[in-house]
């Protein structure tokens, strides 16, 4: 851990690599959203300005915009951090994680929580770059884990999955109901 | 009394004994796991909690935000990563302690001291009770209105150095809740014609996004790491012994933390680093500081398990978070229909009180656990990180889709897991998009309710409450800007610190 000596330091954030391309994407996006304001949002004739619904959209949206503004300045007149592009790469590859996710949600209601979780945690585990039987053995243990802790135990609500269907009957209503 | 023993009544139930247990020894597993946090742990938990009492479900989550300082202190002292960002003091004494072979009576003092700060926030908050109830009724719309401004004001400013992005993530948050179907006029916002956007963007899909996907997602894309902590060896009572020499500094630690607690923004960090300036200044042994001093350990820990009493306050008094997890339980709240704020104390007062008992037995619960389990607890440490990440993966599923089996939510969601992935690596804050969210929608009600007594804005701050919270706006605007001022003319030297690097767990 580096060290800080005075409060005012403790409050500081410094600035990392990339900082500008968030910087140039969000105003960007704050001045598309404002550009929308007329379109997205509704104004009643008669009513008071505090209670227009297009009041809280346009404050926040002209508030947003201005500190993004000022947050590209800061940016653009900072000194350049080395390794911006590495940094957007980063960012980029993340989303691969975020369609495993979307793939996992979206495979759920078909081939059942405890099925799929098991699949997934092993794959994933895999993806990670583990390949000892401990992690892998771990992976599932903590799939099944929970999947009983909150399907079983916990009765949270996640649909059951339609292969489920085709178990005999005793096996299926036991794997609907608990898994 | 009587609203104490029916508090008291509240808890005597085994749902809710579970629940204080599972929280708080969950809280200390996952405050120790460097990379979890309580955030993390309490933003996949929520949607779970729907389905409980709210006795129970928040029972379980404060159990999570207390606790997880104390589990945060040991991988701080041992392997000098804080498994919460709030330890990040606590490294400074307690790693040169395990350096000059002092490990045990590092962890042992810190448990002290967590447990010495826990119990005087929570004596502060039972004490302070009568006051709130007395006061909260005199908070109407525009005094709440007021207060929810002077949150955001505080949270943006006190980014000092990041403040234009922590005002745009904040104003950003404020955006998000407007998004839907307006309730009053009924008149689509910002829904580009898409139907699932006119049921709004749910705040616990954005808290699952930003904060436990998003660290799934930090993990994976990271190097994988396995931190190594040695065994403990010795009585983890000793500590307490060694804490009641210092106990002027672990008073007013203490102090500091539920004072610093109540106000919205950092907390946590001012605490700790007022409460360390402190113990050091009156110290007498001021060089020590930073080469393994106690009374520097017991200051940091004893201010930081102050808060989490300290934040409830404005939360049960007034119905506003100072912070995420608050944030956070606020929702569980609202979802069982108990509005925190004025009326809180007047109908659920055994409510308020069952939770100020939760706090107490949660602290004492945690610290027998700790007793007999920290050499466990530093085998846990050793999770592979990457394989964390899996775990995260997995369990934040739970938490979004369980809320109304929607793909789209967990869409949503992974879209925000991505922002917050961008944000932790930049070194930008989190928590003014959630605060955003829920001091936005707090502000527009509000204000909305004020307007039929108003009749020039001045009527705004005519009432005495309204206008001493319009004059702490102003002073803290002013001081703010009076600070910039003297530090640009002092021409401080750029020293960079990776303090809030741990701060978004």
């Amino acid at each position: 851990m580096s060290r800080i000596k005075t409060l005012q330091a403790l409050f500081k954030r410094y600035r990392r690599p990339g900082d500008i391309v968030f910087a140039w994407i969000a105003l960007a996006v704050a001045v598309f959203l404002l550009s929308q304001i007329f379109a997205q949002t509704a104004y009643k004739p008669n009513g008071k300005l505090f209670a227009q619904p297009r009041f809280w959209p346009a404050v926040s949206l002209i508030g947003m915009t201005g500190f993004a503004a000022f947050h590209l300045l800061g940016s653009m007149l900072s000194e350049r951090i080395e390794g911006r592009w590495t940094e957007v790469w980063l960012w980029v590859c993340s989303f691969e994680f975020a369609f495993w996710f979307v793939a996992y949600a979206a495979i759920v209601p078909w081939a059942g929580y405890l099925p799929s979780t098991i699949v997934f945690a092993l794959l994933l585990t895999i993806r990670a770059g583990y390949r000892s039987r401990i992690i892998l053995i771990s992976a599932t243990a903590s799939a099944i884990g929970i999947v009983l802790l909150f399907k079983a135990f916990l009765q949270v609500k996640l649909p059951a999955g339609q292969v489920y269907e085709v178990l005999p009957d005793g096996l299926r209503q036991l794997m609907l109901t608990y898994f | 009394m009587e609203d104490l023993i029916a508090g008291a009544e509240m808890l005597a139930r085994w749902d809710v004994v579970v629940a204080l247990l599972v929280g708080s020894i969950g809280g200390v597993i996952i405050g120790a796991i460097p990379g979890v946090g309580p955030a993390v742990a309490i933003a996949i938990l929520l949607p779970a909690t729907f389905s409980l009492d709210p006795i129970v479900g928040l029972t379980m989550l404060l159990g999570i935000y207390g606790s997880s300082m104390y589990g945060g202190a040991i991988p701080a002292v041992l392997i000098n990563t804080p498994g919460t960002a709030v330890n990040a003091l606590t490294s400074y004494d307690g790693y040169p302690m395990t350096q000059n072979g002092e490990a045990h009576r590092a962890v042992s003092l810190a448990y002290s001291a967590s447990f010495w700060g826990g119990i005087f926030g929570i004596l502060c908050l039972i004490l302070l009770s009568p006051v709130l109830a007395w006061i909260a009724p005199m908070f109407g719309s525009r005094e709440i209105f007021l207060a929810a401004l002077l949150g955001i004001i505080l949270v943006i400013i006190a980014h000092r150095g990041q403040i234009f992005a922590a005002g745009m993530l904040a104003m950003f948050g404020i955006f998000l809740q407007t998004i839907g179907l307006d309730a009053v006029t009924y008149t689509q916002r910002y829904t580009f014609g898409l139907t699932f956007l006119s049921s709004g963007i749910n705040l616990i899909v954005v808290v699952l996004g930003l904060f436990a996907l998003s660290q799934a997602f930090f993990l994976l894309t990271t190097p994988d790491s396995s931190p190594e902590a040695k065994p403990v060896t010795g009585r983890m009572m000793a500590g307490f012994r060694e804490l009641l020499k210092h106990k002027r500094v672990a008073t007013v630690a203490s102090g500091f933390g539920v004072i610093l607690g109540m106000i919205p923004g950092t907390g946590e960090f001012t605490a700790q680093f007022m409460s360390y300036t402190y113990a050091q200044k009156t110290s007498k042994n001021p060089d020590d500081f930073g080469k393994g001093s106690p009374e520097g350990l017991i200051a940091s820990e004893a201010a930081n398990n102050a808060v989490p009493a300290a934040a409830m306050i404005p939360l049960l008094a007034l119905g506003i978070p100072g912070e995420a997890l608050t944030a956070m339980m606020l929702s569980v709240f609202y979802v069982h229909n108990v509005i925190p704020g004025p009326q809180l104390f007047q109908n659920n007062i055994d409510l308020v009180y069952g939770l100020y008992i939760a706090l107490i037995l949660l602290n004492v619960i945690v610290m027998i656990f700790l007793l007999f389990s920290t050499n466990l607890l530093t085998k846990i440490i050793r999770v592979p990180t990457r394989f964390l990440g899996v775990l995260i993966l997995i369990l934040s599923f739970v938490g979004v889709y369980s809320l109304r089996n929607s793909l789209t939510d967990c869409m949503i969601a992974a879209g925000f897991g991505v922002l917050g992935l961008v944000l932790k690596r930049l070194n930008l804050p989190i928590v003014p998009i959630i605060l955003g969210m829920v001091l936005g929608g707090i502000m527009e009600v509000k204000l909305r309710s004020a307007l039929p007594r108003l009749k020039t804005p001045l009527d705004m701050i005519d009432r005495p409450i309204a206008a001493i919270l319009f004059a702490l706006i102003v002073m803290v605007v002013v001081l703010h800007i009076r600070t910039l001022i003297k530090e640009y003319r002092a021409h401080l030297p750029e020293e960079d610190h990776d303090l809030h690097d741990s701060q978004t767990r």
